[in-house]
């Protein structure tokens, strides 16, 4: 009996909750860490960013405006999906990252546990960084924090997926949504974590996942007048051009490097969060 | 609303005699030098440049004009200050800026003269509002200096190094506050850049800084224009730049503050929008509408500049508003009986005039005060366009003047668009008597503060900030702490 042949997959970007192949018909070559041939990622043109960045702007209220509680349990569902998937992660992770199968298995562990820690936060994030002011006269004064929006994320290069998970998740477990860059030579964990996504309730366009060249994408979405704010941990040389286009529109660009994780997650999930004051009066 | 027609008010017919505030209380020097390292520059060290009294159009005093090396002296100060400043225990830096509330409170009257001389503004603003709340800030943030890791940036916050900061004309002394006190408590030490055209109580508070004996080159304080900013902004050992001004100036200090990898926070422009609906409460609707484009003439960030009214009510509260306008006193800011000063420059003026201009050429109803204006200084009536449209300049541009545009809307949801459809995002106001309505328009509008039947509120307890091209950061209330903690 002949060996069975594989069913090989196309990953494709994830974009308003579809999976479109670029519109533009490009893909490039990625390789595993022998430098084999993965797959063909599609490369996604500035029309797909654009696209992208549409489709998380009309998505991001909707996400919001949703209860917390629900905006939590959506991304413990994300956790579900990722630990039914944990085999299919730990294979493409080795791949990608050429470490040893009990080394990706723990990575994705990790990022697992990261997915339900995030998730966690949805309903702590205003009663820790909202709260009542007690102001000098007859008015009830309340800080709520509010997502800024729409976030870019230039996903980290090399830690392709639990790097791309702190980036993802903070901004969005804030209440924002997401366009990231996947890493441009290790994207495939990415379009697997947009898939699990889609499958977990995630409103379409909360995370829309593009993969392609930094070069020709990043700058359009560091320019992108929409985009209200960017995390460029994965941005390399281009982090300092990158947050100077981002002044173009006054986006919140957050250009460092995470330090220990706990502190660079609340740092994460504070430099996309705003606080909006309400004065009320207060009479009879 | 009811249907009553609305009376000429008796208060049209009665005058008021002359409440001069004295001029003299102020006890301006002739010129003033550069507060670095805890001294006085000589005066004739530097190039001087006159600052005004926009209210007469003559010179006050003159002061310094910062160098980049001036620049340079005072950040290498700030530098030698910080390691002995940051590592005082947050009970002593506690003190320091009691002390300075204090004296505040003491010089009080002498500032808020200071104050209106230099600014324009009228001495009621001065003397209740903003030199009060300059004090209140350093009060509220003292209380800070020592309660640090409760403030929920984790156990051990550090400070951010040496600050540079860099204020506008419109609350010189109270945006001096904003920015010093928390970057203070937080054991950050400080250059501050006043504006050109309103220096002097930034200068007083120089001396009140040398009265508290606050140590050394903790606090420096370099006037000069543009080109001082520029040098601060630019200098490699500035580790944090706050700023408050125009967005545009905003955009080019982030560009370059995102090449150094700098701190940076930025308050900047607004196009804020009262939103008034039919069961606003009308007497206090009317007063807030006023409050929110006239005070300070206009000259704030956050101010009411568009006028959004439920249609059904639109034009009763267009004639009440009109009738209130009216009334409004214009003239000799140190009369305490003058509810709108002087236009704070020619510059400023004429801007103001450019864009009113555009208003009426685009298409919009002028209507404007019957108040007299005084001959000398700079002066704008206040005004009211009606039938202005979303694509009118003055429906989308910051005006930074007694102008106000007035705009209608149906239902809540078109108003919700409306106050929207701007790049700013500072400030909005809600009228209405039914409390869920007003809380449904506040968690849709994009703005870092939402007023509901009051306007131009503001407290050292309360964040303020904008979001979008408003700006990024908060200042006040605990918030306001992350912008000077390495956190």
């Amino acid at each position: 009996m002949s060996e069975r042949l594989g069913v090989r997959k196309t990953y494709k970007l994830v974009v308003n909750g579809a999976f479109p192949r670029s519109e533009s018909g490009r893909s490039y070559e990625v390789r595993d860490a022998a430098g084999a041939l993965l797959a063909n990622a599609a490369q996604a043109s500035r029309k797909d960013l654009r696209d992208a960045v549409r489709a998380a702007r009309a998505a991001q209220p909707g996400w919001w405006g949703a209860s917390a509680y629900n905006r939590g349990q959506v991304l413990y569902r994300v956790a579900e999906m990722a630990e039914a998937r944990r085999e299919e992660l730990a294979d493409q992770v080795v791949a990608a990252e050429g470490v040893e199968r009990a080394h990706a298995t723990a990575t994705v562990e990790r990022a697992i546990d990261r997915i339900v820690w995030f998730a966690g936060w949805t309903d702590k994030i205003a009663q820790v960084y909202g709260g009542t002011n007690p102001v000098a006269g007859p008015y009830f004064n309340f800080s709520i924090p509010t997502p800024s929006g729409v976030v870019g994320v230039v996903a980290p290069a090399e830690d392709s997926l639990l790097g791309l998970v702190e980036t993802v998740m903070a901004p969005i477990c804030a209440g924002n949504a997401v366009v990231v860059l996947a890493s441009e030579t290790r994207p495939i964990p990415a379009v697997l974590l947009g898939e699990m996504a889609a499958t977990a309730d995630l409103p379409a366009g909360v995370l829309n996942v593009l993969t392609g060249r930094l070069a020709e994408l990043a700058p359009v979405l560091a320019d992108h007048e929409d985009v209200d704010g960017l995390d460029l941990a994965g941005a390399g040389e281009m982090r300092a051009d990158l947050a100077a286009r981002g002044a173009g529109s006054i986006k919140r660009v957050l250009a460092d490097d995470p330090r220990d994780p706990d502190a660079a997650a609340l740092r994460r999930i504070r430099a996309f969060l705003e606080t909006t004051t309400v004065w009320h009066t207060i009479g009879q | 609303m009811d249907d009553h027609p609305v009376l000429a008010s008796p208060l049209n017919a009665l005058d008021y005699d002359p409440a001069p505030e004295s001029a003299a209380v102020a006890h301006l020097h002739e010129s003033y030098g550069l507060f670095v390292g805890g001294a006085f520059t000589a005066p004739e060290a530097n190039e001087q440049f006159a600052t005004l009294n926009p209210a007469t159009g003559r010179a006050l005093a003159t002061v310094a004009h910062g160098t980049t090396d001036d620049v340079d002296r005072a950040v290498a100060a700030a530098r030698r200050a910080f390691p002995a400043w940051s590592t005082r225990p947050g009970s002593e830096r506690a003190k320091y800026l009691f002390r300075i509330a204090r004296l505040i409170q003491e010089r009080s009257r002498e500032l808020a003269v200071v104050e209106t001389l230099d600014n324009g503004k009228p001495i009621r603003e001065s003397r209740d509002i903003d030199i009060p709340l300059a004090a209140a800030h350093f009060f509220y943030y003292a209380g800070w200096a020592d309660k640090l890791e409760h403030a929920g940036f984790g156990p051990a916050p550090r400070p951010i190094g040496v600050a540079g900061q860099i204020i506008p004309w419109n609350f010189p002394l109270l945006m001096a506050a904003w920015k010093l006190a928390p970057a203070l408590a937080a054991g950050n030490t400080c250059v501050l850049k006043p504006a050109e055209t309103t220096p002097l109580s930034a200068l007083v508070l120089a001396d009140i800084i040398q009265q508290a004996e606050l140590p050394p080159g903790v606090v420096n304080i370099v006037t000069g224009d543009g080109r001082t900013g520029a040098a601060l902004v630019e200098h490699p050992d500035v580790d944090k730049i706050a700023f408050t001004g125009s967005t545009e100036v905003g955009r080019m200090i982030q560009r370059r503050a995102a090449a150094a990898g700098t701190h940076l926070t930025l308050e900047l422009g607004g196009k804020g929008a009262n939103i008034v609906f039919e069961d606003a409460p009308v007497d206090e609707m009317v007063e807030g509408i006023v409050d929110g484009i006239f005070f300070n003439q206009g000259h704030v960030c956050c101010a009411g500049s568009r006028l959004l009214v439920q249609e059904s009510v639109a034009d009763e509260v267009v004639r009440r508003l009109m009738r209130r306008v009216d009334q409004l006193r214009v003239g000799d800011p140190l009369d305490k009986n003058t509810d709108v000063g002087a236009i704070n420059s020619a510059a400023q003026l004429a801007r103001i005039r450019e864009l009113a201009d555009a208003g009426e050429a685009e298409g919009a109803e002028r209507l404007t005060s019957a108040c007299a204006l005084p001959s000398e200084g700079f002066w704008f009536p206040p005004t009211v366009f009606t039938h202005v449209a979303q694509s009118h300049r003055i429906a989308r541009e910051e005006i930074f003047g007694p102008v106000l545009s007035v705009l209608t809307f149906r239902t809540p949801a078109e108003a919700v668009a409306k106050a929207n459809d701007t790049t700013y995002g500072l400030a909005c106001g809600v009228w209405s008597e039914k409390g869920s309505r007003t809380l449904w328009v506040a968690e849709r509008l994009r703005a870092g503060v939402v007023w509901a039947n009051t306007y131009n509120k503001f407290d050292p307890t309360s964040p303020f900030g904008g979001v979008r091209e408003s700006g990024f950061g908060r200042e006040g209330g605990r918030h306001g702490l992350e912008a000077y903690l390495d956190v």
